[in-house]
């Protein structure tokens, strides 16, 4: 046997590996140290991507030679063959380095983070929990990229988004200071809803899949693409993507992922910027031959995914949070990964998505960083300071309470400033020549994308300048910001092992010939890539546009940096307009009322009007109860038992003694009558017997 | 003389008197003359005996009439002893008055 | 008209109206000597019938003992006449119904199931001779022995019993 198929038998251990983690820390983890809990899943979590390393070194070897490792049989049920297959090719190897890769680090990030955490809210218990959920992730989410049919995606795909769910309300009854609140547990709860309408839709196109073709594996259903009816790929490709735009945060489906920052932040950079928003994309580079197949599909998915980069972008502007900004960053930068692959441009969107993943992540973490830096400072400020309950919450997540940051933690200053010149596109860190490829792919194929892209390019390198000049530059605005102290070397060091490559993941596929790895090592999985050449002036247009952002956010907010308590520049500039950013264009309030409200009033009639009134009231109550209630007493305790078999008895009784009193009165004493009572049977005997 | 009565002469005159002396046991309420039916039913029992016993030329019938006249003897004594008794208590022998068994 | 037909029936005629007087007197005393009519007569069917020693113990017995002690006891309990009673109406005319009844019943039995036409032979010289009376003690003292001796013991119970019955107790009142 030689060594390609035996790193091949070892697929299953990347869903295996993070199970067995978790079942460790699951059942010991209580007697063993925070740290050897952390460990224990991390080295879960890097064992995976040792294994996902010689996957891509035997795919490698064997010049991208898709192959299906069979693991277990599940469903088979007449035309219905489902089998737990893992599919190794290049696509799902490279989502599986992504995740496990950037999952180690973070698990490693997350030793040093939660430590703190739950010191923080005083709940020093909780921190097992929190890597049983991270390993459990990754196994589903590794289930996800590996598997070999839409079901086995669809298993992985609802797996996540129970541990989004799981983890974003990890803190479910504690706010961020630790105060009782069921804030968190709202936002899970959000987040599971809309990610459930999402599936409905996928559910929809695994049902349409499955009449039109019969099969849900992949290489079924690609093989047979052009002999079903355009119109079922049609409705197939659209009900997809209403799943993508649940899972990957697009219009209308996008609201939960701000909302699920109040999770703690391993679990934003992990899940909703690096792995599983990303999930989405996947998906639709997965099913490029569906797509490819209905042009209107494509057109649709391109422009969902472009309206919302620049719908969430101007949103980020108004954005006083630090992770919410993030949050909204990551919602535009999925839409241009969405967009990416709507056009066609599988190779850009995937490309984008790595990088993305990098340097999310990195910002993500080091945002985390900075709200620990200023949680710590909050601690530290003498007792006055910091006072009691009367104190207005304070909050380290909130950029106004930050400011000059860059002198009390340095390191997570340079890291987030790699991270930012890598979002906003800046060459050469990474995020510009995928940003720049799915430019150039969009100005061939779809200029009026390509135009949207840009504007939201523009506001990207702003709202990132915004924030860079507000928690790290000026004069801190906060006395907690002023004590804010460095974090740990756990923490500080995944953040330069991705800021590395933030800055120098570019290579992966540079427009240069000879240089893109990633198109050829793709190209392998889908069908008719082709490497673009390299667009000047694309690449120079989005680099001119990001330094101007840049510049015109250091005149509003470098130049004169903010005091405590003054009005963002941005707002007594545009005034409404900056309103509209900073409440998010009342989506949310729209929603509630809408459709969440009518949904409660519609649930409050059921269980009031009719549940209670009318089910409980009237029909249990007066039917049921009444009915039964007549039945016995009328019918069965009167009717039947009283006149029926009480009267049956009583009349027995009653027949016994008339019988007895009619005959008592033949003992009347008189012997005369008796003697003739002699004389009448001797009479009728002799009767009887002449007669007989 | 030949006797040209035949027995089912004799029979009938026997039942008839035996008939009259449970008329007179049912219809009588004085005790003594519900005696005397009863001693005129035996008389009617006694008649229908010896007229048989005539007939075949046994004397069964006529030993028979002996015994039904000592033990009538018998009873009547005990009988009559028995209304005095009654009448001592009852001081009237009135049989309808003696109903103190009635239920 | 035979001497015996005639003898027979001018005796049923004394026996039968003897028995309804007997029933319907009033007084106890016309009863009692209705019934000791009725006696005679049977005696003299007795003695046609060729039971000589029969008629005499029916004299005897009963008309002469047991008759003047039922006149005996009626004298002592004063018991000529009782008013006439009102209960048990009904109970005359169903007797009397249901004696007919019985009449016929064993009028019926006699003549469709017995048909008893046989003519009673005259009795014998030999029946009415002391011959006769030696046979009838002879058939009492051997064959029917027991029930002879019986029926002297029964006697003498009655008799015991007869004064047990009516004997005063110690400290009763006389009636």
């Amino acid at each position: 046997m030689d060594i390609s198929t035996t790193f091949l038998s070892l697929v299953p251990l990347v869903v295996l590996l993070p199970v067995a983690g978790l079942i460790i820390n699951l059942i010991f983890g209580g007697h063993l140290g925070e740290k050897a809990v952390g460990a224990i899943a991390s080295l879960a979590s890097g064992l995976a991507f040792v294994v996902s390393v010689l996957l891509a070194y035997t795919l490698w070897t064997g010049s991208g030679q898709t192959a299906i490792v069979p693991f277990a049989d599940w469903i088979h049920i007449g035309d219905l063959n489902v089998p737990w297959a893992f599919r190794v090719d290049t696509l799902s190897v490279t989502m599986m380095l992504v995740v496990s890769g950037v999952g180690t680090l973070i698990h490693i990030y997350a030793i040093g983070y939660m430590h703190e955490d739950v010191r923080y809210k005083n709940d020093p218990g909780r921190f097992r929990r929190f890597f049983v959920y991270l390993n459990l992730f990754i196994a589903l989410m590794m289930v996800l990229v590996s598997g070999d049919s839409y079901l086995m995606l669809f298993v992985g795909w609802e797996g996540v988004g129970l541990c989004s769910y799981l983890l974003i309300g990890f803190w479910f009854e504690k706010d961020t200071l630790g105060r009782d609140s069921v804030a968190n547990a709202l936002a899970a709860k959000k987040a599971m809803i809309a990610n459930r309408i999402g599936d409905f839709g996928f559910l929809l196109a695994a049902f349409t899949m499955f009449w039109a073709f019969k099969s849900l594996s992949f290489d079924t259903v690609f093989s047979h693409t052009a002999q079903v009816a355009p119109g079922a790929i049609l409705a197939i490709t659209l009900f997809l993507l209403i799943g993508v735009t649940g899972k990957s945060a697009q219009l209308p489906l996008y609201v939960w992922l701000p909302d699920a920052m109040a999770g703690p932040t391993p679990v934003s950079a992990l899940i909703h910027a690096a792995t599983m928003v990303t999930a989405g994309v996947y998906l639709v580079a997965r099913s490029a031959p569906l797509y490819s197949a209905v042009p209107a599909a494509q057109t649709t998915v391109a422009l969902v995914g472009g309206i919302t980069a620049l719908f969430a972008a101007t949103i980020a502007v108004g954005q006083y949070d630090i992770k919410k900004v993030l949050a909204y960053s990551t919602i535009s930068q999925l839409g241009f990964m969405v967009a990416a692959v709507g056009m066609g441009a599988y190779v850009a969107g995937m490309f984008h998505l790595v990088t993305h993943a990098f340097f999310k992540a990195l910002l993500f973490l080091s945002a985390g960083s900075v709200i620990l830096g200023m949680e710590r400072g909050h601690h530290h400020l003498p007792h006055g300071e910091h006072g009691g309950e009367g104190e207005a919450a304070f909050d380290p997540n909130d950029m106004r309470n930050m400011g000059g940051l860059r002198k009390q933690m340095p390191t997570t200053f340079w890291v987030y400033l790699a991270g930012t010149l890598a979002l906003a596109g800046i060459v050469p860190w990474a995020g510009f020549w995928s940003k720049d490829e799915i430019l150039a792919e969009a100005l061939q194929r779809f200029p009026a994308v390509f135009w949207l892209l840009t504007v939201a390019a523009f506001f990207t390198a702003f709202y990132m300048g915004r924030q860079i000049w507000m928690v790290f530059f000026g004069e801190p605005r906060h006395a907690a910001a002023g004590h804010a102290e460095e974090s740990p070397r756990v923490i500080l060091i995944p953040l330069i092992i991705l800021a590395v490559l933030a800055t120098l993941g570019g290579a992966f596929n540079l427009p240069i010939s000879g240089v893109h790895f990633l198109t050829d090592w793709l190209g392998h999985t889908i069908a008719g890539v082709e490497a673009g050449s390299f667009n000047f002036l694309v690449a120079g247009l989005s680099t001119l546009l990001a330094l101007l952002a840049i510049a015109l956010s250091w005149v509003l907010y470098g130049r004169r940096p903010l005091e405590a308590g003054q009005k963002d520049p941005l707002q007594c500039l545009l005034g409404p307009v900056f309103t509209v950013f900073e409440r998010k264009y009342w989506v949310d309030e729209g929603y509630a009322a809408v459709i969440v409200d009518r949904y409660v009033d519609l649930a409050r009639f059921l269980a009031e009007v009719i549940d209670a009134r009318f089910w409980h009231d009237w029909f249990h109550d007066t039917v049921i109860v009444g009915t039964y209630q007549w039945l016995a007493r009328t019918v069965l305790s009167r009717g039947i038992d009283v006149h029926g078999i009480d009267a049956f008895f009583n009349g027995l009784g009653e027949l016994t003694k008339r019988t007895s009193v009619a005959l008592r009165r033949f003992q009347n004493g008189f012997v005369r009558s008796y003697a003739l009572a002699v004389l009448a049977g001797v009479v009728i005997i002799i009767g009887y017997l002449i007669l007989k | 003389m030949t006797n040209v009565v035949p027995l089912s002469y004799y029979l009938g005159i026997s039942g008839f008197l035996f008939a009259l002396g449970i008329l007179g046991v049912l219809i009588r309420r004085n005790p003594l003359i519900i005696f005397m039916s009863i001693e005129l039913m035996l008389n009617g029992a006694n008649l229908a005996f010896l007229a048989f016993s005539s007939a075949f030329h046994v004397l069964t019938g006529q030993i028979f009439v002996f015994f039904v006249m000592t033990v009538a003897a018998a009873e009547v004594a005990v009988g009559l002893a028995l209304i005095v008794v009654i009448f001592r208590t009852k001081h009237n022998i009135d049989v309808d008055v003696l109903n103190s068994l009635k239920g | 008209m035979n001497l015996s037909l005639l003898l027979f029936f001018v005796l049923a005629v004394v026996a039968v109206l003897s028995a309804i007087g007997l029933l319907v007197s009033r007084s106890a005393i016309y009863a009692a000597l209705f019934l000791v009519l009725n006696f005679a007569a049977v005696a003299v069917y007795y003695l046609v019938l060729g039971a000589p020693f029969i008629a005499m113990a029916q004299v005897t017995v009963y008309a002469g003992a047991i008759m003047v002690l039922f006149l005996f006891v009626i004298m002592l309990l004063g018991a000529e006449k009782l008013p006439p009673g009102r209960a048990l109406p009904w109970q005359r005319p169903l007797a009397i119904s249901l004696a007919i009844v019985l009449l016929v019943e064993g009028v019926f039995l006699l003549v469709q199931r017995l048909k008893i036409t046989d003519i009673l032979p005259a009795p014998s010289v030999e029946v009415n001779s002391v011959a006769s009376l030696v046979d009838l003690g002879k058939a009492l003292f051997q064959m029917y022995l027991l029930p002879f001796e019986i029926t002297s013991v029964l006697l003498l119970v009655a008799m015991v019993g007869v004064i047990v019955l009516a004997k005063r107790e110690k400290g009763e009142l006389g009636s």
